[in-house]
């Protein structure tokens, strides 16, 4: 066994106060400092699936909860999620979900290119489950929403934070997967709505034309002394520069 | 949890010198940065890579007698999981042009390229695809594109600046000429960059950067960049096939000594199997959970350096292994945070580091392992100006609210919307609060050597991302390494795809360098280890001890 780990995540702290919490019904007794992920694996677990950056972006690790003599569902990411005594948790590390395929650049940022790859998009009876079970406190319904409407705009921004884990569809009564409504409408806004970068076109031009090619075969070929003397000297762009601000040597650009 | 009392009243004096750190802010002052004359100097003293006992020589393989991080040559060091005698190598479980193992940014970019250029390509990864440090990564992705006052040429100083000056020239070299081409085809793809109502791409400060280059996606800059490629690939069912769960245990290479596949280990259903390929493309990312010298990290939960370990067996040499980045500010409280990554476009966006007594110690800009230094120093023995936090750990101040009063009420809120939904769960107020920050375990400034078209040593075997060492020399300066996936993944990609073009395939299997190795290790007399890890150990081991039957074989059963 590492040396590291097991000191490193203290999973282990003797003077930790124990809580219950239930895993699948069944009851074990944890450091109540713990997140329900690390209380998993103090129980005894060994993830496999159910845990990935464990830093509460990757949408490994949705879990659904209740606790004792409550009726009410609570959702969470288990590695962002403290335990709490008298939880009954599970995971949902995997939901089935269909996704369309389709080539994004020859799609326009319009309702019927919602509708026509999600037709289920009309099934949604407004019920908002799907944002009552977002960890990430997405109004996910809204979303839906204004993709249904043609917002796409709204629908990107609306659902930017989304990490996937697919709680909304698992708890959505019209069969429908939100977050890949969601992921193509963020591509149609980033693609089609976004204006494009003009400055980024014309350096892609630039560099592909050779502008770079001999000053940089240059710095390839400097020893380090030389390296650290144009280093040392470089101009540097101020902190609270304007946008347009520009260098005094411009032989460069 | 919120802070405790005792904290509260430690940020009071950040609160007290805060209005004239804005205001000299304000007025374009700085606090001095540390010539580059004397990095050196205050690595020597505090740089973990520098703490006498914490390296040693590898004893086998193609970099033998090379002086490494111990935890690296501990991987490194180690038997396969399997016998290879046992791996029936004429039952080919699935067959292919191109293998890329690994789901990160880099491996995805390979698989797309590859696939453009007419390969048929099978993506293995160990966890779900795109569970990948590129997902974590949150400040931005650097390119030089201001054509008013960024090129390349700045770019390629500042990454050399950076690295120490030691990097590859020939890498370097590639990564500034390709990254307004990555960044065109990020957007192409659909991407969200933060930007000017005018299209104008909005960029911001990094350490060590002389322009302002790095451009984000609020702060979740890798998961946008993650999630955008990953559906692409999913728009290919037909030509690119995902097997998630399944990493790489070792290469498989042909009786040419060519690289033709791997074998894959379906860590459900516990069995081995062999997949044959023309090209393989490793793409495996990092090493953050083999916790070097017990310090937290910002990785994600498979970053155990498993391509490493299979490359360096089939005779990859590895270099830049001597050093390893810790990410200046991590969180130190609350301790359910604790490791976890605090972009550097806070200091970006104009924060300052300050220790217990509201004071600035550091620039806050300097390059990752200076900065990472100075704040070990500012919290050691030497300076004694350390925040102790609850757990008996020390901190300093990242001074968050500062960037309100700079750039106006809301700006914290809408830039660093992650992290402000995050600290608000623990009942912090990062528009309000500043954050306890220390070096956290980030990046694997080495890895194994190729060249630019990312080929290795041997045929058939390409490396891309944070696998792949040289780019960034002894040091990584932030966003480049989104760019470094991105980069060297599609260039990865098309290689791989044009070298399978020329591979009959004939070649007759093999595991003997894997014989090999095993053989070597026995003569070293190395105790016996398995690699690769594939996941770190974080069970408890009180149930380790019950568990009377169970066979673990290295971290797992």
């Amino acid at each position: 066994m590492s040396k590291t780990q097991a000191k490193q995540e203290k999973i282990n702290e003797p003077k930790a106060n124990l809580i219950p919490i239930f895993l699948m019904g069944k009851r074990y007794d944890v450091p109540d400092t713990l997140t329900i992920q690390k209380a998993t694996e103090y129980a005894g677990f060994q993830l496999i699936r159910g845990c990935g950056c464990r830093g509460g972006i990757c949408g490994a690790c949705g879990t659904v909860y209740r606790f004792a003599n409550d009726y009410k569902l609570y959702y969470g990411l288990a590695c962002q999620t403290v335990v709490e005594p008298n939880m009954y948790i599970t995971q949902i590390p995997f939901f089935p979900a269909n996704k369309a395929v389709y080539n994004i650049e020859e799609l326009e940022p319009t309702a019927e290119t919602i509708v026509k790859y999600y037709p289920e998009i009309f099934k949604c009876m407004g019920c908002n489950n799907c944002t009552l079970s977002c960890p990430m406190d997405i109004k996910v319904m809204d979303y839906v929403a204004a993709a249904m409407s043609g917002n796409i705009q709204q629908a990107a921004e609306l659902s930017f934070d989304c990490v996937m884990c697919g709680l909304c569809a698992a708890r959505c009564p019209a069969e429908e997967v939100q977050y890949n409504i969601a992921i193509l409408a963020r591509r149609l806004y980033g693609r089609h709505i976004l204006p494009q970068a003009d400055h980024l076109a014309e350096r892609v031009k630039q560099v592909e034309q050779g502008r770079y090619e001999s000053m940089l075969k240059e710095l390839m070929k400097a020893d380090k002394s030389q390296l650290m003397d144009l280093y040392t000297k470089r101009q540097l762009e101020p902190d609270n520069a304007d946008e347009m601000w520009e260098p005094e040597d411009k032989s460069h650009l | 949890m919120p802070y405790t009392p005792e904290l509260q009243n430690l940020i009071k004096k950040v609160e007290e010198t805060r209005p004239a750190r804005v205001e000299k802010k304000k007025r374009g002052e700085e606090f001095p940065g540390i010539p580059v004359a004397e990095r050196q100097e205050i690595l020597r003293k505090f740089h973990p890579d520098f703490i006498e006992g914490t390296q040693r020589k590898i004893k086998v393989g193609p970099n033998k007698g090379y002086k490494i991080t111990a935890e690296y040559v501990d991987i490194l060091e180690t038997k396969s999981r399997i016998d290879p005698d046992k791996i029936d190598l004429n039952t080919i479980a699935m067959e292919t042009d191109v293998l890329v193992i690994g789901g990160g940014g880099a491996g995805n970019s390979a698989a797309l390229l590859a696939r453009e250029n007419g390969a048929k390509v099978i993506i293995a990864t160990k966890l779900r695809n795109g569970d990948a440090n590129t997902m974590m990564a949150e400040g931005g992705i650097q390119g030089a594109d201001k054509i008013w006052k960024d090129s390349p040429y700045n770019h390629y100083l500042d990454v050399m600046g950076g690295g120490h000056f030691v990097n590859d020239p020939e890498l370097v070299y590639t990564l500034v000429t390709e990254a307004p081409k990555v960044l065109k085809w990020l957007e192409s793809l659909g991407m969200i960059f933060s930007k000017y109502p005018d299209g104008k791409m909005k960029t911001m400060h990094g350490g060590g950067t002389s322009r302002k280059r790095m451009h984000y996606a609020g702060d979740i800059t890798g998961a946008e960049i993650m999630r955008t490629i990953r559906d692409e690939v999913n728009n290919y069912p037909g030509d690119i096939t995902v097997l998630e769960f399944a990493p790489a245990v070792d290469l498989i290479l042909n009786d040419k000594g060519e690289c033709a596949g791997a074998v894959l280990y379906n860590m459900e259903t516990e069995e081995y199997f062999v997949v044959k390929a023309k090209s393989v493309v490793i793409a495996t990312g990092g090493t953050g959970r083999l916790h070097i010298q017990s310090f937290m990290t910002t990785n994600h939960y498979g970053a155990t350096g498993d391509g490493l370990v299979i490359a360096y067996r089939a005779g990859v040499p590895v270099n830049f292994l001597h050093t390893v980045q810790y990410h200046p500010t991590g969180a130190v409280f609350p301790e359910q945070a604790e490791g976890l990554l605090i972009t550097e476009k806070v200091r970006g966006a104009g924060a300052n580091i300050v220790n217990i007594h509201g004071e600035q110690f550091v620039f806050e800009r300097e390059p990752r392992d200076v900065e990472a230094s100075a704040i070990i120093r500012e919290c050691s023995a030497e300076r004694g100006n350390g925040v102790p936090t609850p757990t008996g750990k020390f901190g300093v101040w990242l001074d968050s609210p500062m960037i309100d009063s700079l750039s106006g009420e809301g700006t914290v809120r809408k830039e660093f919307p992650g992290k402000y939904i995050l600290f608000k769960r623990y009942g912090i107020d990062i528009t309000k609060e500043p954050m306890l920050i220390y070096p956290t375990l980030h990046y694997q400034n080495g890895g194994l050597e190729a060249n630019s078209k990312c080929e290795t040593k041997v045929p058939g075997l390409y490396v891309a991302g944070e696998v792949l060492g040289g780019v960034h020399g002894e040091n990584r300066l932030m966003g480049n390494s989104l760019l470094d996936v991105t980069v060297f993944g599609r260039i990865a990609g098309v290689n791989a795809a044009e070298h399978a073009k020329g591979v009959s395939g004939t070649g007759k299997l093999s595991l003997d360098h894997v014989k090999k190795f095993n053989k070597e290790i026995k003569q070293a007399q190395i105790k016996d280890k398995i690699g690769p890890m594939l996941l770190p150990d974080y069970s408890n081991p009180e149930v380790r001890k019950r568990q009377l039957t169970t066979q673990y074989v290295g971290t797992i059963r």
